[in-house]
């Protein structure tokens, strides 16, 4: 397993917002976790990254990650797009890019961030602009981009489609499934949209008031009769 | 004529220092969105380091070299010291820290090397003014150093990764450690650096006023208005701010208010851009989309 998490436990302050919760993402694979506002799907993600209090375990290609500062977890190889995207918005499009292979001391920065903009033709003609004057989609597949670059071994995704125009969800879910087949990154997905997070995993868990309800593959769990009621909506 | 272009050249060297320390300044609140009300005072103590080394026999680039090197450590540790632990405290428990440390630092610098005026040497020489008799040799030195300071600080924020990494810390350190930023790293750096241009600016204005404990009062606050002026997000406005404000000081020290008047051209400058255009001439005005 790439990713472990065992009884973890994470909030903010004195709330409690994850009680116990154990998940596992495989070496390539793409997991998706779903449930509804408030579950807590958001801040699994915060504790895996270290960026809230957390106790319990997690452990990343074997060794304990728990303890680390998001820097040092960061470093490890987990690339967090962050819900909101986590813009710099007064930096150009091409340092948000450069600030993605920030930990990298390769050579091949230049050529991959040529790659990301082939994958994202719309960045390209946006480079020299402030960030923060790109569309929430543009705003979102710089965020995709910038962590990319960072040749990470996983990926976590928060609300991708979030706030989006249904043709430009449709774009960034081609672009995930063509970083998924390209195959060296693992994803963890969090949707509010079930049907197209189902479609494009391996595995899915459901969260909900902070604990797994279900977990399995993504057919069984698209199959199953309580969760197309409450969260595919047929 | 020549008179008034006497000022002005006067007023572009003096302009010089100012835009240095508004660097400075410009430095630490992009990274903290605090103004350092000590970094004159950080400045002068740095001024006095250098004299130390100097009177000690190093050769002077020796002591100027050595004394930023210092400024710079010393900077880094009153932010690793004083100011983390208040990274989550309001704004008025920084202000009161920054207080703090203008007072302790100009008290230290008076108990430690005395309240007495000293000559401070120019490494230019005292030979014959240069440009027909408009600037003295120190003048232009001093203007070339510190055009040579912003023409590397502006280098190294442009295009350097670690000048990437500290703008990106100051403006979304949330973002910054998801990408593998240390930002508290970052912000001790920005801290040293602001020490060590406040150091220059300190080391360029002492043979011209004579150095004390309170050298560079008055110089924060030319140096703060302008760094209002050019626009307190910008660098590049700050050190053309600085430069317009010392030009504004002299010809208007000169022609309009009188010297002993001049240090309210400053405040009017401050109140004026307050009032008028507060992101200054070239502040930022971020834009942004949801």
């Amino acid at each position: 397993m790439l990713l472990e998490l065992r009884a973890l436990h994470a909030g903010y302050g004195d709330t409690q917002v994850l009680h116990g919760i154990d998940l596992a993402v495989p070496e390539s694979g793409v997991v998706s976790l779903l449930g509804a506002n408030g579950a807590g799907k958001t801040t699994t993600m915060r504790a895996i990254c270290g960026m809230i209090a957390r106790s319990g375990e997690i452990r990343f290609a074997g060794e304990r990650i728990d303890g680390l500062s998001t820097e040092d977890i960061v470093r490890r190889g987990i690339a967090h797009v962050p819900d909101g995207r986590g813009t710099f918005v007064e930096l150009t499009v091409h340092e948000n890019l450069r600030l993605g292979a920030y930990t990298r001391r390769d050579s091949a920065v230049a050529s991959d961030i040529e790659r990301m903009l082939t994958l994202f033709p719309r960045l390209k003609e946006r480079l020299a602009q402030q960030a923060g004057t790109l569309s929430g989609g543009e705003q979102q597949m710089l965020a995709i981009a910038r962590a990319m670059l960072m040749r990470p071994r996983l990926l976590l995704l928060d609300e991708p489609s979030f706030g989006l125009a249904p043709l430009i969800v449709q774009e960034i879910f081609r672009i995930m499934r063509r970083i998924r087949d390209d195959g060296g990154v693992s994803l963890l997905l969090v949707e509010q949209n079930a049907s197209l997070a189902l479609a494009i995993a391996d595995t899915a868990y459901v969260l909900e008031t902070g604990q797994i309800a279900m977990s399995g593959t993504a057919e069984e769990i698209g199959r199953d009769e309580a969760v197309r009621r409450a969260y595919l909506g047929y | 004529m020549q008179g008034l272009l006497h000022q002005l050249i006067s007023g572009l060297t003096t302009g010089g220092i100012y835009a240095s320390l508004a660097l400075a300044l410009v430095m630490i609140y992009q990274a903290t969105h605090h103004v350092n009300f000590a970094q004159g005072e950080m400045a002068t103590f740095s001024t006095y380091i250098a004299l130390t080394l100097i009177e000690a026999g190093f050769p002077y680039w020796v002591a100027f070299a050595l004394t930023l090197v210092t400024s710079f450590a010393i900077g880094a540790v009153i932010e690793r010291v004083l100011m983390r632990p208040m990274a989550n405290a309001p704004v008025l428990a920084s202000v009161g820290i920054f207080i703090g440390l203008l007072l302790i630092f100009n008290s230290v610098t008076g108990w430690i090397f005395t309240y007495t005026l000293r000559p401070f040497p120019s490494p230019f020489g005292e030979g014959a003014p240069l440009l027909g008799g408009l600037v003295s040799r120190h003048e232009a030195g001093s203007a070339g150093v510190t055009l040579a300071v912003l023409v590397l600080v502006f280098l190294f924020f442009r295009f350097t990764k670690v000048g990437l990494a500290m703008r990106a810390a100051a403006l979304n350190p949330v973002s910054s450690r998801l990408v593998g930023v240390r930002v508290g790293r970052m912000l001790a750096l920005g801290w040293g650096l602001a020490a060590a241009i406040g150091a220059v600016a300190g080391m360029m204005v002492a043979p011209v006023v004579f150095l004390d404990p309170n050298m560079m009062g008055g110089v924060l606050l030319y140096a703060f208005a302008g760094a209002l002026l050019g626009g307190i997000t910008s660098p590049v406005g700050a050190v053309v701010g600085g430069f317009l404000v010392g030009v504004m000081e002299n010809i208007g020290g000169a022609y309009i208010v009188g010297t002993e008047l001049k240090l309210t051209i400053a405040l009017i400058i401050i109140v004026a851009v307050l009032v008028l255009k507060p992101s200054g001439l070239f502040g930022r005005v971020v834009v942004s989309r949801v």
